[in-house]
């Protein structure tokens, strides 16, 4: 041969996808931009606002932790902090004061997420702690939800109202019969659109089911949860309407109201914090939705959607140890 | 359109030798043969410094059930038999050959003429496939009579060719296909009668709809041979999934094709059965692809074993300025060359040439548990556990969770988008495991 020349010498494959992590996080984020499209419509410069905070400090926290107490090399723009920023501002009201959110990211990426190895590493899903501890700590900011539209051109002084859900809870504690409540409680139609009170990122069905479309079509999530979850719930709640339409309300509303379409579709199938197998997907989605059913039909809190997932997740090592994929060719025993 | 069930991936096809014609690369100045071509037990030497040797002439033995005849490809002069470099990277014993002429013994028929008649019975099939030195050419180089010769209490049912080349970029078994149909289709019933079985499928990617078109066309003068289109996916050649697409059956696990009843060729080995039962010709030459994203002439060569594939770059225009690596075989399961000055031997299917920026992994980051290697393990495996179990040494942990299934094909490498060495882990857990097996068995 001719001149000497150095060549990479490397174990198969000398292939590889053209797949990263950091695609992975912006098509997610991208899924959210509908949902966040109509956050602004609703809310206006209050989910501007919160949202950037959200992320702002995420981003800051993460490099921060990772820099000066890991001592890791920081990967804030591999776009995981600022998903874990922009859903965790979805999943607060649109009014919450900045130093709250800011609280709130220190918890969802120092203790949700960093404290575990950072990456990867972390058994719960970062924005679910953040609001889940926002949600203990600061009840009364936490559920002061402003009015969608008139909301809009306000942020702290925003006019506040219930979400469907809290006044369907209410009522029903007070022993308010059903069909009652069923006046205050605007129409399916504006539901599926997204015009009630509520987290920012949570009230447009419409968006959401079209971000989820995108994850679907791009092979970022599969159908298992999503399905496993939302079906569960229209059983569980369904099969509570028939036998008591008096006391109970139809899964329609169940699916559209809280974090249903939120928690299914983005929060439950953080890579992360759900199961590998298929199989182990569909069990975990399934206890999700059992969870949120029993804490919105039996429960104190009016929404169970967070909390269900935290404690699903909790599952996850347990689900990816006992259930394996069908191996090829499996010698039956 | 059929195919395998359970996972697989597509990486770009990037077939670009596969327009190029089968080109007979020109006689070499010398060769050097090595002893241990295939999978199995070295061939014994059996020549000499000084000897003078014909084109066909045996030079070295098979030295067991598992191991191959290596015969001289040119005709010349022994110069060595010491220990070269080959394309494993190690100095291994090999014969080198000064080529005088080229001169041929005389058992051989070096007519092109078509020959369909079959006159040898099965068991003497097998004993010419053995003579002949013939393995398999498909990349794994496994010597064909072990595969012929049933073992005791299966019975073959099916025969299965395997034409489908999913391995990007190599074109070998898609030029064999087109330019030596006949042949091929005489070889897989040659391969049918030393099984005893009366039906063969030959699988094809639909990426190749002319291989197809003209082997489905020659099925009407060769009954018993189907032609089996089937949809491209990466690693349908591997023989499990192939069995698996065409005939819907599994191969259990830790069992071999024959377990179900199947047996399965390679195109190329079929052409060579073919030769070696026709021709009298022993395994002398194979068709060998060179090829590139940035390779001046891509071409589809048949050489003669020991030609340095620097000697085929060359004829394709040399290496590329920016060539980062050279891989022997495909870029999925092919191994990188540190040294061009390596012979083609029976198991190098192709060359190819990677430029610089292809050539490097990219950063290994945190596994984000997307779960996409066990979507795409077509063994059903679950990658990310087996590398996490290899780097903690949980070599219990290993076996149980089935390591030794893995067939390395490199899906999970290939798929994972935070560019884990999810196999270089896996057959590293795959060799301790082995090892520690078979110190078991031994006590």
């Amino acid at each position: 041969m001719s001149a000497t020349k150095l060549i990479t010498v490397s174990p198969s494959p000398h292939n590889y996808g053209d797949e990263s992590v950091s695609k992975i996080m912006y098509r997610v984020i991208w899924a959210l931009v509908p949902a966040f499209a109509v956050s602004l419509v609703f809310f206006g410069v209050g989910a501007l606002i919160v949202t950037a905070i959200a992320i702002t400090s995420c981003v800051a926290f993460e490099y921060l932790i990772a820099k000066y107490i890991i001592k890791s090399k920081p990967t804030v723009w591999d776009g995981s902090a600022i998903l874990t920023g922009l859903l965790l501002a979805f999943n607060v009201p649109s009014n919450l004061p900045i130093w709250i959110i800011i609280l709130g990211s220190l918890v969802a990426i120092g203790i949700g997420k960093m404290s575990f190895g950072g990456l990867g590493k972390n058994p719960f899903n970062p924005a679910l702690v953040g609001r889940v501890f926002l949600l203990i700590s600061f009840p009364v900011q936490m559920t002061s939800w402003p009015k969608a539209v008139e909301a809009r051109w306000a942020y702290l002084d925003a006019t506040t109202g219930a979400t469907p859900l809290g006044l369907l809870k209410e009522g029903l504690m007070n022993g308010k019969p059903l069909s009652e409540l069923m006046d205050q409680i605007p129409e399916y139609s504006q539901l599926f659109l997204g015009n009630m009170g509520g987290s920012l990122g949570e009230i447009s069905a419409l968006a959401l089911i079209l971000g989820g479309a995108y994850l679907l079509w791009k092979k970022i999530i599969t159908w298992h949860i999503p399905v496993s979850v939302l079906g569960t719930v229209v059983a569980f709640t369904g099969i509570m309407w028939l036998v008591n339409p008096d006391q109970y309300i139809d899964p329609a509303f169940h699916l559209l109201s809280g974090g249903m379409l939120l928690g299914a579709i983005y929060m439950a199938t953080d890579m992360v914090s759900s199961p590998m197998t298929p199989k182990g997907q569909i069990i975990f989605g399934v206890g999700i939705g059992v969870l949120t059913c029993v804490i919105r039909l039996f429960g104190a809190y009016p929404e169970g959607v967070s909390f269900a997932i935290l404690i699903m997740n909790a599952f996850v090592p347990l689900l990816d140890k006992y259930i394996k994929p069908k191996r090829f060719g499996e010698v039956k025993k | 359109m059929k195919t395998f069930p359970k996972g697989g991936v597509h990486p770009p096809e990037n077939k670009i030798a596969s327009g190029a014609g089968i080109e007979t690369f020109a006689l070499p100045k010398s060769v050097v043969i090595p002893v241990a071509q295939h999978i199995g037990a070295p061939a014994t030497v059996i020549v000499q410094k000084n000897d003078l040797v014909k084109v066909g002439q045996i030079i070295a033995q098979s030295s067991g059930f598992v191991s191959a005849n290596i015969h001289s490809p040119v005709s010349g002069k022994v110069t060595k038999v010491d220990n070269f470099l080959d394309t494993s990277g190690y100095k291994r014993k090999a014969i080198a050959i000064e080529v005088e002429g080229d001169e041929w013994i005389d058992s051989i028929d070096q007519s092109e003429q078509l020959v369909t008649d079959i006159s040898l019975s099965a068991d003497e099939i097998v004993a010419r496939t053995l003579e002949m030195g013939i393995v398999g050419l498909g990349g794994a180089t496994f010597p064909s009579h072990v595969k012929l010769s049933i073992p005791k209490g299966k019975k073959a049912e099916v025969l299965l060719i395997n034409g489908i080349e999913c391995e990007p970029y190599l074109t070998s078994d898609h030029r064999m296909m087109l330019e030596k149909g006949e042949q091929v289709m005489v070889g897989v019933q040659i391969l049918m009668k030393a099984l005893g079985v009366d039906h063969a499928f030959i699988g094809i990617e639909k990426n190749k709809p002319d291989a197809i078109i003209h082997l489905t066309k020659l099925t009407a003068d060769f009954p018993g041979i189907k032609v089996i289109s089937l949809k491209v996916k990466y690693p349908q050649g591997g023989e499990k999934q192939l069995i698996k697409a065409i005939v819907d059956r599994e191969v259990p696990s830790g069992g071999l094709p024959i377990d179900v009843g199947a047996v399965v060729h390679n195109v190329g080995t079929a052409f060579a059965v073919y030769e070696a039962v026709q021709k009298n010709k022993p395994l002398i030459e194979r068709i060998v692809t060179i090829t590139g994203k940035n390779v001046k002439k891509p071409a589809n060569f048949r050489v003669r074993l020991g030609t340095p594939v620097a000697d085929l770059v060359e004829a394709c225009g040399g290496v590329p300025d920016n060539t980062g690596k050279i891989i022997n075989g495909g870029p999925m399961m092919g191994k990188a060359l540190a040294n061009l000055d390596v012979p083609v031997t029976k198991g190098t299917s192709g060359l190819v040439l990677v430029p610089e920026p292809e050539s490097r992994r990219k950063p290994v980051m945190n596994c984000i548990r997307c779960g996409k290697c066990t979507q795409v393990c077509p063994m059903g495996l679950e990658p990310y556990l087996l590398m996490t179990y290899a780097e903690l040494k949980r070599f219990d942990d290993l076996e149980r969770d089935q390591v030794l299934d893995c067939i390395e094909c490199g899906s999970c490498s290939y798929t994972c988008p935070a560019n884990r060495p999810l196999l270089d882990y896996i057959r590293l857990g795959k060799n301790n495991v082995s090892q520690i097996i078979r110190s078991r068995n031994k006590k």
